[in-house]
């Protein structure tokens, strides 16, 4: 049914038009429509979060604990993550070569990597001085907010090392470009809800 | 050490501190060791584990999606009737259930109705019919679709482990905190329902999900217009894309209410900023959508089954798929109405009151064309169309309580009455649960091969409506003269005759019950008078009635003609119904292997559900880490998939054929088979054939 041009601009598969091919395209359409439904789940949060955004109680309020150091390198290495994974998406439409792809993803998990020690960090630091999401309503949310992140970013970078694992069994195969399309969507989407994070969560609570 | 291993379960979660409780355990326990017993004694594992548990077909889900609902429909009906029965006694006195076990009841009660009978019920139609009407082959994702099978039997055995080991909530089925919270609710019984409707929720948004693509992209290729498929797939794709944008509300509320208790986080609590109400309309952003989750597929049912059983095309097909598409985009700005007095100031009220009552503009329009498309007919009165006769008039009168309760100061004087309670149930039951029976009895002959019993169908749709009058106008009645819901006891003389009278309607619903049991059992012994040998019972009109009953595990060996709206009913009077395809048509198709897979994330999703509702830490991370584990292992199988040989797919065209045509004593078949003829209708004029 899909003729070739309709279908999904960054889908590459050997031979359009195959059953094959519908099928990947099937998955990407689905995975979509997934991602939909957890950016749903996050704009929920975010609600929430504007909801409970001055709700302080007697805690530390922002400016109290928030530094900008590590959430900006952070958002620095997501961005960057983001364009080592476009490299991972040219690579699979161009070469297809089994070691470059492998060779972006791997960068791109560590970046992936370095956030999450960067949050961890900065996690860690707050549990010492006492900045904990028992102490108010805004705590709760923060904590919630960039930990739901979090997570995604963590099921991201373990996804790209079954990825590798994969790719070394089998290569850049049509299975193997799918699902990294996939990953490539997912990927993208949480950098974007990481811009969010950080112009709402971050940007505001300095400044 | 044993609290490392146990978290805070121990002998006094054991139900012994009430001889009710323990007899419900008991039920449970024994009932479940039964089952296991009589299936290890019939020696029937090899072929449950074959053919059901590791299935990845979508109409064998969808049956163990409906025989989940079934189980579930019991208890919740106990329940209602130990309620029913408590508010009949109770009039100054303490009748026989007190008030934390009263309170437990209408909890699960809901909970169960609403997550574990009419979402399996739904779910499991939809799986069933939706790509046979589509004319495709399988789900888009037929191992997602088991995992969302065997996640939601696991939120429902969170909710039968309630029974046994500790307390369910006492909350309510929407749970509000901050009753809810954790230091006026210190006990497992919020855990529990927080976890049973989590881990089913995600089987949920994951069937939305692949509802959502097998309509867009399963399609056969005949059907490439949206326009030429049948209303059900419409009313299926508006309720899953509720499904996905309403569901990650729920998740939301109900895990920020977890953190809050487990953790001591503060979002709903009244300590440190919290805010109850954020929870509330969180829920709420989720449960009005939920109404219509419910409330659109039964909406598909009735016309298909009115459509039929008019012998006429569906009345207004296009005025139907507006109007559901306007009520999905309209159910997400409504919520509010479910708490007009907490606060809001009069505009907000009015915006969602307003917002309400046009909500039943669109629902109106249906009603009009299901009555047109009966509209010089010729009815034929089975019990499926006694269901959604039954459902157009009950409804209506729903409908109309509905816009009374939509104009805040009549919610003001009725908030939290009987009268809010009749309401629900007056939309649900009709709408909903009466919309799974028609559907149920019209696609029976489809799914095992024999027609249900008619005589004990209509005696049953005789009681159950009959009893649901019984039992729910007088809520309305107790509701106007002041009886709050969710009594216990109470000491006003004048509100028992009528909750006696509930009672009654309750038994007679009993009786409807009975006679739905009755039905089964009578279908069964006499199923060989009853088989289906057509495919075709009802002189159907859409795709799924022109393959055998029960259709093959490939559905379509070839793809199927669609040359417009009704694809079958048009192919009969344009008499090229049957067609044989050539041998040269066939090709070696695909269809997913089995796989335990799917039983395993339910199973493993249960045991997560478990620790967490009992701080059994070490369980809940061993489950969450098997759940990637298995889903890892998943994605490491390549062959995944069987070929279905040519020769396999013709020798059952072949033998189906050869069955038609006996039917039809050797006439042609090509404009059905002649049983059917008489039944049917000019399409245009609605008149009788000449």
């Amino acid at each position: 049914m899909s003729a070739p041009a309709k279908s999904h601009a960054g889908l590459v598969v050997h031979r359009p038009g195959t059953p094959l091919a519908r099928r990947n395209e099937t998955s990407v359409f689905g995975f979509w429509v997934f991602m939909m439904s957890d950016l749903v789940l996050f704009a929920l949060i975010f609600a929430t979060f504007a909801v409970m955004s001055r709700s302080y109680a007697d805690g530390p309020r922002p400016e109290d604990f928030l530094e900008l150091r590590g959430p900006f390198l952070g958002t620095m290495a997501l961005l960057l993550s983001s364009m080592t994974y476009g490299f991972v998406s040219i690579e699979l439409k161009h070469g297809r070569r089994r070691r470059h792809v492998a060779a972006w993803l791997i960068v791109t998990a560590l970046l992936g990597a370095g956030f999450l020690y960067l949050e961890g960090d900065e996690f860690v630091r707050l549990a010492g001085e006492g900045v904990v999401p028992q102490k108010s309503a805004y705590l709760s949310a923060y904590f919630v907010l960039v930990g739901t992140h979090g997570l995604h970013v963590l099921g991201g970078v373990v996804w790209a090392l079954v990825m590798l694992l994969q790719l070394a069994l089998w290569g850049v195969d049509d299975l193997v470009s799918s699902r990294l399309v996939r990953l490539g969507i997912y990927w993208h989407l949480l950098d974007i809800v990481w811009i969010g994070i950080f112009s709402v969560v971050y940007l505001p609570g300095v400044m | 050490m044993l609290d490392l291993l146990l978290g805070r379960l121990s002998f006094d979660a054991l139900p012994f501190y009430s001889a009710i409780a323990a007899t419900a355990a008991g039920i449970v326990v024994f009932g479940a060791l039964g089952v296991l017993a009589l299936i290890t004694a019939m020696g029937k594992w090899r072929y449950l584990w074959n053919e059901w548990l590791t299935t990845l077909d979508h109409k064998r889900i969808g049956i163990l999606y409906i025989l989940l609902g079934f189980v579930m429909l019991a208890r919740g009906f106990i329940e209602a009737m130990m309620m029913r029965t408590q508010q009949a006694i109770a009039m100054n006195a303490e009748g026989y259930l007190p008030p934390e076990h009263f309170n437990q009841l209408f909890s699960t009660h809901g909970t169960i109705m609403i997550f574990f009978v009419l979402m399996p019920f739904l779910t499991g139609l939809i799986n069933y019919v939706l790509p046979l009407q589509l004319g495709a082959r399988d789900m888009a994702f037929p191992w997602m679709n088991a995992i969302s099978l065997w996640t939601t039997y696991a939120g429902a055995g969170l909710m039968m482990a309630s029974l046994v080991l500790g307390r369910f909530s006492t909350g309510g089925w929407s749970g509000y905190p901050p009753y809810t919270g954790v230091e006026t609710s210190p006990g497992v019984g919020v855990d529990y329902w927080i976890w049973a409707i989590n881990v089913a929720g995600v089987g949920t948004t994951l069937s939305g999900v692949n509802f959502i693509v097998t309509i867009w992209k399963k399609r056969c290729p005949e059907m490439n217009r949206l326009m030429n498929m049948p209303l059900f797939c419409w009313t299926t794709l508006c309720a899953s894309l509720l499904i996905i944008f309403a569901f990650p509300s729920l998740t939301v509320g109900t895990l920020m209410l977890s953190l809050d208790r487990t953790f001591g986080f503060n979002f709903f609590t009244y300590f440190r900023g919290g805010d109850p109400m954020q929870y509330i309309n969180l829920f709420w952003i989720w449960g009005h959508p939920e109404v219509y989750i419910l409330i659109l597929p039964a909406f598909g049912v009735f016309s298909e089954v009115i459509s039929t059983f008019s012998s006429k095309r569906l009345f207004g097909y296009n005025s139907l798929v507006y109007a559901t598409m306007a009520i999905a985009v309209l159910s997400f700005v409504v919520w509010v109405h479910h708490f007009f007095t907490m606060g809001a100031d009069a505009d907000v009220n009015a915006f969602f009151g307003i917002m309400t009552m046009v909500i039943a503009v669109p629902t109106g329009v249906k009603v009009y064309d299901w009555l047109f498309t009966m509209y010089r007919g010729r009815l034929r009165f089975t019990t499926a169309m006694l269901y959604s006769l039954g459902f157009i008039v009950t409804f209506v009168i729903g409908g109309v309580t509905g816009v009374l309760l939509a104009i805040p100061p009549f919610d003001f004087t009725v908030n939290n009455s009987t009268f809010l309670v009749a309401h629900f149930h007056n939309m649900l039951i009709p709408g909903s649960l009466f919309g799974f029976f028609a559907g149920y009895t019209y696609w029976f002959p489809k799914a095992l091969g024999f027609r249900l019993h008619e005589g004990w169908g209509k005696a049953g749709f005789w009681f159950w409506i009959t009893g649901f009058y019984a039992a729910f106008m007088p809520l309305y009645v107790l509701g106007l003269m002041g009886m709050s819901r969710r009594m216990q006891q109470y000491d006003q003389p004048e509100w028992q005759p009528l909750l006696i009278l509930a009672l009654l309607g309750a038994g007679l619903v009993a009786i409807g019950i009975f006679c739905q049991i009755m039905q089964l059992v009578v279908s069964i012994r006499r199923r060989v008078e009853l088989r289906d040998r057509t495919g075709d019972p009802w002189d159907g009109r859409a795709l799924e009635w022109s393959t055998s009953s029960p259709p093959p595990e490939w559905n379509f060996a070839t793809a199927p003609k669609v040359p417009g709206r009704d694809p079958f009913m048009q192919a009969k009077l344009d008499g090229t119904a049957y067609r044989r395809p050539e041998p040269g048509d066939y090709a070696p198709l695909e269809l997913p292997r089995n796989t335990g897979t799917a039983l395993f994330i339910g199973m493993l999703s249960f045991a997560l559900g478990f620790g967490v509702v009992w701080y059994m830490w070490w369980l809940a991370a061993a489950a969450l880490l098997g759940i990637v584990a298995v889903m890892i292992a998943r994605s490491m199988q390549r062959n995944v998939e069987r070929v279905v040989p040519v020769s396999e797919q013709m020798a059952h065209d072949n033998a189906h054929h050869t069955r038609l045509v006996a039917q039809a004593g050797g006439l042609d078949i090509s404009h059905g088979v002649p049983r059917t003829i008489e039944l049917r209708h000019d399409p245009e004029t609605g008149r009788a054939p000449a």
